[in-house]
């Protein structure tokens, strides 16, 4: 019982990091209906750059926590989201009226390109931090087995809340979004009302980065070690996670990715560590074949 | 008195191979409505869309106030008081019909937004009813309602319209062509309207231009071009309905 406890807290947090990762895929594909495949590196060269800032943080002798993580989240997200707007400009732009399959294989190209940057510039080894927030609290022992809540879970749970909220209201209820859905519907109708389309779709990557980049934040701190790889099975699992939960729906994503961060942690300590990947990818394969707009995703009727 | 506001000096126009406008020379001035007709495929859709760059017009100027906006990107085209309802419609099925009309205002001032969206709840009475609903499940009329709902919440000084007839049922017809006309009269809003529907379109217009293969083949006032006997054989013919 204490273990299963654990687990779901454990699972809780995987997967609130899964779904912001899976938050990026989705917004990213709501408005050009193309998934970016470089998203999971920019989640991987925020989590590094995360180290980075921390370490020179320390140096400087700033070391309150909240000050020094405040000081992190607001410098990654910001160079974070230069990345973003690059990526666009670089893989998507230039291939605006192309087939489909051409900005895909460039952003295949850009997530090659930025795991192989960070490799060179920053080393291939494991690049760890010490642990910023440790301990946390115990909340008792059931059956020999004593469940743990670390500070670093809370943190992670109650910022992905709140950026889920955020976002929701974001797309929902602004200007912006509504530019943002009307892009994704009819980008010739939306320039004809006077949309800079090309600038909605940019500041989207760029939010979608920004998500990427509190996700990596998060990891770094939680986990305590990066290295230029990470990028590539967790772009994997939150794309996972996006598909399972409807592409394109926000609340969609977080399901997914709290499903995927359960099956996860539920799979490792109950069954094999190392099979754990294989369990999420059986899963998108399932919801691929069984039901492809996934939980919450729109039904397709429309009145023409 | 008239003032020109718009106008094309031997606007060009390429799809492709295509050549779809050839040579366009066509004016409107303040406070008019002029018509533009033409068969299927005349040109009449692209002479529209050239005006917001899409496609751009391969040879020629078109002048909006006097500015050349040939090469204007598009969405700064709207932005300078010019309103399209497009062929189709076009109206964004997946959003509600309140966020479409609120679309449609995202570059004028918020203070008017309020009264925008009353004065043409006051048009269409339908659309006030339907608010929460998604556009995409209303009916064809009430999508075309909308569409011009949307364009009209930018508080256009020239309100361009593409076929709106088409398709709809005959009660709807009658009711955008009064719509037409009120706009023109009560709020002294130039408009310029392609329409296949060549007799209500003619009634209504002050002046008309019939296209023929991309090319400008006749001009004249709407009573004119109605008694034409080119026009009442080409696009009047078995169009007999009473307006």
């Amino acid at each position: 019982m204490g273990q299963l406890i654990q687990q779901l807290i454990n699972g809780l947090t995987l997967g609130a990091v899964y779904g912001l990762i899976a938050l990026g895929y989705t917004m990213v594909y709501g408005i050009i209906g193309m998934i970016n495949f470089a998203h999971g590196d920019i989640y991987m060269v925020a989590a590094i750059m995360a180290v980075t800032v921390l370490t020179l943080l320390g140096a400087a002798g700033i070391t309150a926590v909240p000050l020094a993580l405040l000081i992190t989240l607001v410098v990654v997200i910001l160079f974070t989201a230069i990345y973003g707007w690059s990526v666009e400009r670089v893989a998507y732009r230039p291939l605006r009226n192309a087939p489909r399959l051409a900005p895909l294989i460039s952003a295949i190209g850009m997530s090659i390109f930025l795991q192989n940057m960070v490799q060179l510039t920053q080393g291939a080894r494991v690049k760890p931090i010490h642990a910023l927030l440790p301990g946390g609290f115990e909340l008792g022992t059931i059956d020999g087995f004593t469940v743990h809540l670390a500070y670093t879970q809370i943190m992670i749970i109650v910022v992905t809340v709140a950026l889920l909220v955020l976002f929701t209201w974001l797309i929902t209820r602004t200007s912006f979004g509504r530019q943002q859905r009307a892009c994704e519907q009819d980008r010739t109708m939306t320039a004809l009302l006077g949309i800079n389309v090309d600038r909605t779709i940019s500041y989207t990557f760029m939010l979608g980065a920004g998500l990427a980049a509190v996700a990596g934040v998060m990891v770094t701190v939680y986990y305590g070690v990066v290295d230029f790889s990470i990028g590539f099975v967790a772009g994997i699992k939150a794309f996972t996670a996006a598909v399972l939960g409807g592409i394109g729906s926000l609340p969609g994503a977080m399901l997914g990715g709290l499903i995927i961060g359960m099956i996860e942690s539920f799979w490792s300590a109950y069954l094999s560590p190392e099979y754990k990947d294989v369990a999420t990818f059986v899963l998108l394969i399932l919801v691929l074949m069984f039901r492809p707009s996934g939980l919450l995703g729109r039904p397709e009727v429309e009145k023409v | 008195m008239s003032q020109t506001i718009l106008q094309y000096h031997g606007v060009h126009a390429h799809y492709g191979a295509i050549h779809a406008l050839r040579g366009v020379d066509l004016t409107v001035n303040q406070g008019e409505i002029v018509t533009l007709i033409g068969a299927n495929g005349a040109g009449k859709s692209t002479l529209m869309m050239t005006l917001f760059g899409k496609p751009v017009a391969s040879a020629g100027k078109i002048e909006y106030r006097g500015d050349d906006i040939t090469r204007t990107p598009t969405h700064k085209i709207s932005r300078q008081g010019l309103a399209l309802v497009p062929e189709g419609r076009r109206i964004f099925a997946r959003m509600t019909v309140l966020e479409n009309l609120q679309m449609g205002g995202c570059f004028s001032d918020p203070q008017h937004h309020a009264a925008d969206l009353q004065r043409i709840f006051g048009m269409f009475p339908i659309l006030e009813q339907r608010l929460q609903q998604r556009a995409g499940t209303l009916s064809g009329g009430e999508q075309q309602m909308l569409a011009i709902g949307r364009a009209l919440m930018s508080r256009p000084q020239l309100l361009l319209l593409d076929e709106p007839s088409l398709g709809l049922a005959p009660l709807y017809i009658k009711q955008v062509f009064r719509i037409i006309r009120e706009l023109n009269e009560r709020d002294g809003m130039t408009i310029l309207l392609v329409e296949q529907n060549a007799h209500h379109a003619l009634n209504v217009a002050h002046r008309g231009y019939v296209l023929q293969h991309g090319e400008i083949v006749l001009t004249g006032s709407g009573e004119e071009l109605l008694a034409s006997e080119e026009v009442r054989a080409a696009y009047l013919e078995g169009s007999s309905e009473a307006a």
